[in-house]
């Protein structure tokens, strides 16, 4: 099949990728750009482990084509923290055991990046819905609903931070 | 000096974050970043890919297959048939029953989603445009689905294969889709007992058939190297180093020549310990090809294909006096194996330990059979987050006491206690042949009825069911019990093996100069996080900080042998062998100690983290000081180096045991249930990590929610999978799943180096029957005995209208 090329920007940076027009985003991603953080787990939109950030939004990479994704800002689980300096939400996550196989956890990060930002105070039954999207087999989401908690209140009270410096 | 404080023997300790210690994972820094290194991650020059055609149909003679039309796809490199792997004799392979599968149809299909051929191709989108250029013939067949016709006279006879064999893996077969019949304890006595009882309770309890469903599916990436003769598979295995030997007795390969690497596994519960035939196909698609091969199953082809559990059907009857004191159990089980038997139990165990069924009672007598017919059904039978179906089991008997107390007009939670072997009894010897090596149920049951205040909860069920009489509410409340014994840990090499190689594990041991250590295990974690406890069982014997001990698994070219990790084994095998390797450690260590301090061995004792002088404890050498002098002094008698492994053969299986209590409300109309407490006690004898006890309960009853109240492969009478995606195939999201209350009581396994017992599975194996019985409980007012698993919200709303409960 003839390749087209597509242009989107991934965790910060330019890529050019040629790819077959029916090449879904998750393999982009993953066998073009190595980027395996974002994981297949059925690739029907319904476990979640593929999600990714697509211009602000969360989205399952395993039902959109890479050339959906032309001129995209895509960020992937690589790209939200450094083996420094861990996201909130990655840091959260190793505090409150709120990860068993690690396959789903990716995904669930992910989702709870964009969740945060979306209702950065949210109520246990709003992290509940918020991340029922995304599927674990491991933790029973007791822990991950604990760690997506703590996250939002360590993201707050970073920001209350910043600001009384700014101030 | 004097402002160098000298630690505490208690901070010396806590340093260690050794046993009982809620210690962070480590495995989590690269899961957290999406650096996880999961087979589909494995990514190798030339790599080619592999996907099978499947079978549309649940039972067919396949006529022909042509491939030409694939074959001249640029992109697809071979398609391989049966007729192919014939010659290799790989066209069959065995499965861990003693059974044989096809690897590619072979004249025949007997069940849908069975692998036809494989195509291999540049990418898994020239795979796929192969795979639906593959034209089969197929001549279709009349189909069995259900188990209780499968031997009726005029069956289609499934396996052709062995239709004449009268004698099978275990023992006498009596009809071609017999496999085995298989029996424990005492027939008559047991007959003799329910004949002259004073109450008896019979009834017919259903496990249906379902899914471990790992989030991650199998697949496997296999490397022929031509130039070394050496073969290389990296998949997602539960037992790689069976799964070495078994591919070098199938495949001719010498066993030194034979690499399995198990890298991160997204999750097993049991679907990954079997042998798939997508891996036979990747190793010969390598062979033939000269490149590695990929092959990863999709979610259909994982729920269609590999390894469904359960699908019990469970004939039971109890008998008691009318005080309730039960005096016998009989159970006839009818076992659905699908089309070919590989159940992966222990060779001697065809129904794995369903002698177990008589659970936390002192039964005087039973009798158990199972017997195992062949259906047109995707083979498996495997151990879905329990060991060897101590789940069916479990929930077989806990079905039957609620049954029993319904019949006795007794409380369900009075007539356990009156039954609980009691702890004076332990060891204890069940009637069905099993050492029970230690528990104290009564203490178990009293901390959980007072923890929930069990008075209370029925009393505001009485209230809310006078509310729905009186018409004023259209709910119900159900009150769930159980209380089960687990028998994990397989096990003694004297009856426990897989395909003849004994279930012991092991640990090999090496300190670094500086103090730091490698362990490496028989077994492969897939979320249960043993680089983070193994390493505490080992800081706790060696004195050696957690945190520089690193632990591996998985490679067969290092780790050394074990059977790897299902059935709760890893802790009360692997953990044991932990154990002992780090005291033969430390037992040379001491020798070494000896000689720098110039005493007697026996002068010597352990302090944490230290050899001290006894009665003179400023005098020692510490753990780290004695692994450099292992390496720098020439000491006579002793052999530099600080090494050591052990190979540990378990005396006995542990019995994890545990008691839960599940509250739900049951909407009448619509059959919706809100779960509205779970509590959950478990007795996994000594605790390593409790926080990830903690995880590891809260995974197993999340399993066990979705089993109890919704998830199932479900065929429909051609055979086809109505439960074939996750649009179909129940697993619940955040939304649905409650909070858990945890609780635990401590009784160290006496046979256990460290006295622990395995908890992963426990919250599986107490949890659907606490579900279940939740369900139940909620109609027994009006009459219900059993209605079977799962209670969706369908099948829930069915009971209340069957019970006339719509008005």
């Amino acid at each position: 099949m003839e390749k087209i090329n597509v242009t989107m920007t991934v965790n910060g940076k330019e890529e050019t990728l040629s790819v077959e027009p029916r090449t879904l985003l998750v393999h982009a991603l993953r066998e073009h750009l190595d980027y395996t953080g974002a994981h297949i787990g059925c690739s029907s939109s319904h476990c979640g482990a593929c999600t990714i950030d697509m211009n602000g939004k969360s989205v399952k990479s395993c039902t959109v084509f890479a050339p959906q994704a032309e001129g995209a800002e895509i960020l992937t689980v690589e790209g939200i923290g450094s083996p420094d300096k861990l996201h909130a939400i990655q840091e959260m996550f190793k505090e409150h055991h709120g990860l068993q196989c690690g396959y789903c956890t990716p995904g669930m990060i992910m989702r709870s990046y964009r969740f945060l930002q979306e209702n950065p105070n949210p109520t246990e039954e709003e992290v509940r819905f918020g991340i029922s999207g995304n599927l674990c087999r491991c933790t029973g989401y007791q822990n991950i609903v604990k760690s997506i908690m703590a996250a939002a209140d360590k993201i707050r009270d970073e920001a209350n931070v910043e600001k009384k410096e700014i101030a | 000096m004097d402002d160098v404080k000298t630690p505490s023997r208690e901070e010396r300790k806590s340093a260690l974050s050794g046993l009982g210690t809620s210690r962070k994972r480590v495995e989590d820094a690269r899961f957290t970043q999406g650096k996880g290194n999961y087979v589909d991650d494995i990514k190798l020059k030339g790599m080619l890919f592999g996907d099978f055609v499947r079978s549309p149909v649940a039972h067919a003679r396949v006529k022909n297959i042509e491939t030409s039309a694939a074959l001249a796809l640029p992109g697809v490199h071979a398609v391989l048939t049966a007729a192919d792997l014939e010659p290799l004799g790989l066209h069959w392979m065995p499965t861990l029953a003693g059974d044989k599968q096809m690897v590619l149809a072979d004249g025949k299909v007997l069940f849908q989603g069975q692998e036809v051929a494989f195509v291999v191709g540049d990418d898994r989108y020239a795979v796929a445009d192969g795979v639906s250029l593959v034209e089969v013939e197929y001549e279709e067949l009349p189909v069995v689905t259900d188990p209780f016709k499968a031997e009726l006279k005029d069956a289609p006879i499934l396996r052709e294969d062995i239709a004449d064999q009268k004698e099978g893996a275990h023992g006498a077969r009596r009809h071609p889709n017999h496999i085995f019949t298989w029996e424990a304890g005492e027939k008559e006595e047991t007959d003799k007992v329910l004949e002259e009882a004073e109450v008896v309770a019979d009834e017919m309890v259903y496990y249906h058939r379902t899914h471990p469903c790992p989030l991650e599916t199998c697949g496997c990436v296999a490397s022929m190297d031509k130039v070394n003769g050496k073969l290389t598979v990296w998949g997602t295995f539960q037992a790689p180093h069976a799964v070495r030997t078994v591919a070098s007795l199938i495949s001719s390969i010498p066993e030194h020549n034979i690499r399995i690497i198990s890298p991160d596994i997204g999750g097993g519960f049991g679907n990954k310990v079997g042998v798939y035939p997508g891996y036979v196909c990747s190793i010969v698609a390598s062979i033939v090809t000269g490149v590695p091969i990929k092959w990863v199953e999709d979610r259909m082809d994982n729920l269609m294909a590999t390894a469904f559990a359960r699908d019990y059907w469970m004939h039971g009857k109890i008998s008691a006096t009318k005080e309730g004191k039960i005096t016998g159990l009989w159970c006839h089980t009818t076992a659905d194996h699908g089309a070919f038997d590989a159940c992966a139990d222990p060779t001697k165990f065809p129904a794995g330990f369903m002698n177990i069924c008589t659970g936390s009672y002192d039964i005087p007598v039973a009798y158990l059979a199972v017997d195992g017919v062949y259906t047109n059904k995707a083979p498996g039978g495997v151990a879905y987050r329990c060991s060897f179906r101590v789940t069916e089991a479990s929930y077989f008997i806990e079905r039957m006491i609620e049954v029993l107390a319904q019949k006795l007009g007794m409380d369900s939670a009075e007539l356990r206690s009156k039954n609980f072997i009691k702890k004076e009894q332990f060891p204890y010897t069940s009637a069905l042949g099993w050492e029970y090596d230690s528990g104290d149920y009564h203490q178990a049951w009293e901390k959980a009825m007072k923890s929930v205040n069990y008075k209370q909860l029925r009393e505001d069920q009485a209230k809310q069911l006078q509310l729905f009489k009186d018409g004023k509410s259209r709910k119900l409340m159900g009150i769930g019990l159980s209380h089960f014994t687990e028998i994990v840990g397989a096990g003694p090499v004297k009856n426990c093996d897989i395909l003849g190689l004994g279930m012991f594990d092991a640990c090999e041991i090496r300190i670094h100069p500086t103090g730091s250590a490698i362990a490496r295990l028989g077994t492969i974690s897939q979320g249960q996080g043993h680089a983070t406890t193994f390493a505490q069982i080992l800081a706790s014997e060696i004195g050696i900080p957690a945190s520089d001990i690193t632990l591996e698994e998985g490679d067969t070219d290092t780790a050394p042998y074990g059977l790897g990790t299902y059935g709760s084994r890893s802790t009360p095998v692997a953990g044991a062998a932990t154990a002992m390797a780090g005291r033969k450690i430390r037992a040379k260590a001491q020798m070494i100690a000896a000689y720098l301090l110039e005493v007697h061995d026996d002068d010597l004792e352990w302090d944490v983290d230290r050899f001290s002088v006894k009665g003179a404890p400023e005098k020692f050498k510490t753990m780290k000081e004695i692994a450099f002098a292992s390496y720098n002094q020439a000491i006579p008698g002793v052999e530099p180096g600080l090494e050591a492994v052990s190979y540990y053969d378990p005396p006995n299986m542990t019995y994890p045991n545990g008691a839960y209590v599940v509250v739900m409300e049951i909407d009448v109309d619509t059959g919706v249930s809100d779960i509205k407490q779970v509590y959950a006690l478990d007795d996994c004898g000594t605790r390593i990590n409790p926080m990830i006890i903690e995880g590891q309960v809260h995974g197993g009853l999340t399993e066990a929610l979705a089993i109890s109240m919704g998830q199932e492969i479900a065929y429909d009478e051609q055979g086809n999978v109505m439960t074939g995606t996750l649009m179909d195939f129940f697993i619940p999201t955040a939304w649905e799943t409650p909070n858990y209350e945890t609780d635990y009581t401590e009784t160290p396994s006496p046979h256990h180096p460290i006295g622990a017992k395995g908890v992963g599975e426990s919250p599986n194996v107490g949890g659907v029957s606490a579900f279940s019985n939740a369900v139940h409980d909620a109609f027994k007012p009006f009459g219900l005995t059993q209605a079977h698993m799962p209670h969706d919200h369908w099948r829930v709303w069915k009971i209340a209208k069957d019970l006339g409960l719509h008005s």
